[in-house]
């Protein structure tokens, strides 16, 4: 049974209402819809408006049925991206296939999938019915299998019995059910999502989050979703693609580019990372050393080691839940690195304590521990012995110390 | 000398507190009273004096009104200038018909495709309208004028017979009320255009709408509110309109605005002018009534 958020059933008459259709139905099996979902391919796509290069030789292949992300800052290109594909933009240089098929200058009308929009743009002269038969109409469907369809998605969705809704008479998190049932009604070949969930408190996104993978399951149409939050990127798909400035700076299962970050941006933007600079010292089959400046040496595993060219000059990362925090006279087991250092700032958040410590390397490091009520828990000031092991160390190409990584640039 | 108050003195606190308290209780009454005496003295007030003026029996001669209670000034005022009556429809309705087709194409034109230049473009439309009303129209006589500059020059070319003339008649009104009235159908329109959101035109194109479904199912639809506003702010004011017909229609096609501006100030007949304007105002009432109950009293409100 899908998820609800408590705060959508606004009065009781729909609330009494709702559990009345509910009834019915809640032995029956979900129906997939019978669709032929595609995968979609960006090769060498560019896209410059004026000076302004939005995205530069992208190339990406999402497979077909997967829930994929676009994640980034604002103005990194992932909007564009998703836009291009929706048929809203025309590339600079590059092709789109769909389904193999090259779909680059096509009309918006003329391709096989769907959008849901960050606002939901949903028709305001409309009620819900004609919303999500909006597609179905100029596809010039017949009236029995219209109104067949669209009764089935809004079970999907979840929003049954409310077909004479206006949609400003709506709540935010029905807006996009609607939204999303207007686009997944056409059963497209891919799904487009644009931030959808920007306009949600965070209790309602969380569900939506939940309620949506739900869906992705149920439909089985590829998912293409943008989004800037990390978290929600991380929780729902099967892969992801960081973008930054136009480009793809790391690319995989959520899993897999947070624990391997390959740049400093994805270090940093994709969860908390302590990134210490340094230089590699010597490098042999099963191991690098890396002096970190302030004079301490860190052990890296070769294969965490990007492509660094000719440079020595790296920085060293590690996250913040899998450093361990101990006393400073405890002793360091093999395969692990330490640091020394004095906690600074000691905050209890309920699930775990967060310090920050401050080392002689002159970096601070954040480190979080888990409130599993046992361990040591040490206070502002004192001296401690920072430890993680050395697998759990990884090493990325410094960035230019001009760029800054800043979250909110401009659109 | 008195002893100034320092501004902490309890006393002083008091005393000004309870001041401001009053003055805010007051406040909305004090900032509507001008406009309520205008809308009283320049509207209420000669309204009923109008209203009044219908049922009373007056000397044409010593200008003097009796109230009489005489209802039937209405019926014989009808039964004279039912045709005038007709004729003003008639114009008001194909004037204002063509107002709309002629600025919805502009007003697309600006909220689409204006940019940066919207309100310079929107300048541009009603620059023409800071010249006098009744200056235009003598203007538009010029330009229409049997050996003017446009039937003229297309005489002079043979293209049109040389005892062609469009002054005079009906559709010299026409033009001229449509002239005239234009900037009250573009700026709502304009307004109505503007703000559909545009994201709501892509979901539709996305949704496999083409261009020429997006304008019938979705542009046309949300502009509704805003033709019905541009309908009524033109429709109703050319109905009463009577300085075109004056200069543009010669003595023919007489519009009830000029039967009543005649009836006020040729013939002296005050109550039949009242009368004839009372039933232009019902005429009008019962446009808004109509407006309203089709479209909901909201948006009225905001477009007007």
């Amino acid at each position: 049974m899908a998820l609800r958020a408590e705060g959508e059933t606004t009065n009781k008459a729909e609330g009494t209402e709702r559990a009345a259709a509910r009834g019915p139905r809640a032995g029956r099996p979900g129906r997939v819809l019978a669709v032929e979902t595609a995968d979609v391919e960006f090769v060498g796509i560019t896209k410059a408006f004026h000076e302004l290069t939005a995205v530069d030789d992208l190339n990406l292949k999402v497979e077909a049925g997967e829930f994929f992300s676009l994640l980034g800052p604002s103005g990194c290109g992932k909007t564009t991206s998703l836009r291009m594909l929706g048929g809203f933009e025309e590339p600079t240089t590059g092709r789109i296939l769909l389904g193999g098929q090259d779909v680059t200058y096509l009309p918006p009308y003329r391709r096989d999938v769907n959008t849901v929009f960050q606002s939901y743009a949903l028709f305001p002269h409309l009620n819900v019915f004609e919303n999500v038969a909006f597609g179905l109409r100029r596809q010039r469907f017949d009236r029995t299998e219209i109104r067949r369809r669209v009764g089935e998605i809004l079970e999907i969705v979840d929003l049954p019995n409310y077909e004479k809704r206006q949609s400003s008479q709506l709540s935010g998190g029905q807006q996009q059910r609607v939204a999303l049932a207007r686009a997944l009604v056409n059963e497209p070949k891919v799904l487009l999502l644009d931030e959808p969930m920007s306009a949600l408190d965070a209790k309602l996104r969380r569900q939506m989050q939940i309620e949506l993978k739900r869906i992705q399951a149920q439909v089985g149409i590829t998912f293409l979703y943008v989004t800037h939050d990390q978290e929600e990127a991380m929780t729902m798909s099967n892969r992801l693609a960081v973008m930054w400035h136009g480009r793809i700076e790391g690319m995989g299962s959520p899993k897999d580019v947070y624990d391997n970050p390959t740049t400093e941006f994805v270090a940093s933007f994709l969860g908390a990372s302590n990134l210490l600079p340094g230089t590699i010292e010597s490098k042999s089959s099963d191991v690098v050393s890396v002096a970190v400046e302030g004079g301490v040496t860190v052990h890296v595993p070769p294969a965490r080691l990007p492509d660094l060219g000719d440079s020595r000059a790296v920085k060293v990362g590690v996250r913040p839940e899998k450093i361990g925090i101990a006393e400073v006279s405890s002793t360091v087991p093999d395969g692990y690195n330490s640091i020394h250092g004095r906690v600074v700032v000691s905050t209890f958040t309920g699930v775990g304590n967060q310090y920050i410590v401050e080392t002689p390397l002159g970096v601070t490091v954040t480190v979080y521990a888990q409130n599993i009520g046992r361990q040591w828990a040490p206070r502002s000031g004192d001296e401690v012995i920072l430890t993680w092991p050395v697998e759990h160390t990884f090493t990325v190409k410094p960035l230019p110390t001009s760029v800054e990584i800043n979250e909110t640039e401009g659109d | 000398m008195d002893e100034p108050v320092p501004p902490d003195h309890p006393g002083g606190l008091v005393v000004t507190r309870r001041r401001h308290r009053a003055g805010r209780a007051l406040a909305p009454y004090l900032l509507s009273l001008p406009s309520g005496l205008w809308l009283l003295l320049l509207f209420v007030v000669p309204l009923a004096f109008m209203l009044s003026l219908s049922l009373k029996t007056c000397n044409p001669a010593t200008g003097a009104c009796v109230m009489t209670w005489h209802w039937g000034e209405f019926p014989s005022e009808i039964s004279l200038y039912h045709q005038e009556f007709i004729t003003s429809l008639y114009f008001a309705a194909v004037s204002t018909l063509v107002d709309l087709v002629v600025s919805f194409p502009i007003a697309y034109w600006i909220a689409f495709y204006g940019g940066r230049r919207k309100n310079f473009f929107l300048l541009m439309l009603l620059v023409p309208f800071f010249v006098s009303f009744v200056i235009r129209t003598i203007v538009w006589e010029f330009v229409l004028a049997n050996n003017g500059v446009v039937l003229g020059a297309l005489k002079h070319i043979h293209l049109l017979p040389a005892g062609f003339h469009v002054l005079g008649t009906g559709y010299a009104v026409m033009a001229g009320l449509a002239y005239n009235y234009l900037p009250f159908t573009a700026l709502p329109l304009y307004v109505a255009i503007e703000r559909i959101d545009r994201r709501v035109l892509e979901a539709a194109y996305d949704l496999y709408a083409t261009r020429r479904a997006g304008f019938l199912r979705v542009i046309l639809p949300l502009t509704v509110p805003g033709i019905f506003a541009a309908f009524l702010l033109t429709f109703i004011p050319m109905f009463g309109d009577y300085v075109n017909q004056e200069i543009l229609g010669g003595t023919s096609n007489t519009m009830i605005g000029t039967v009543i501006q005649n009836q006020f100030l040729v013939n002296f007949d005050f109550a039949g002018g009242a009368s004839l304007s009372a039933v232009l105002l019902v005429v009008a009432l019962v446009g808004i009534y109509l407006y309203a109950r089709l479209l909901g009293s909201r948006t009225i409100e905001e477009y007007l």
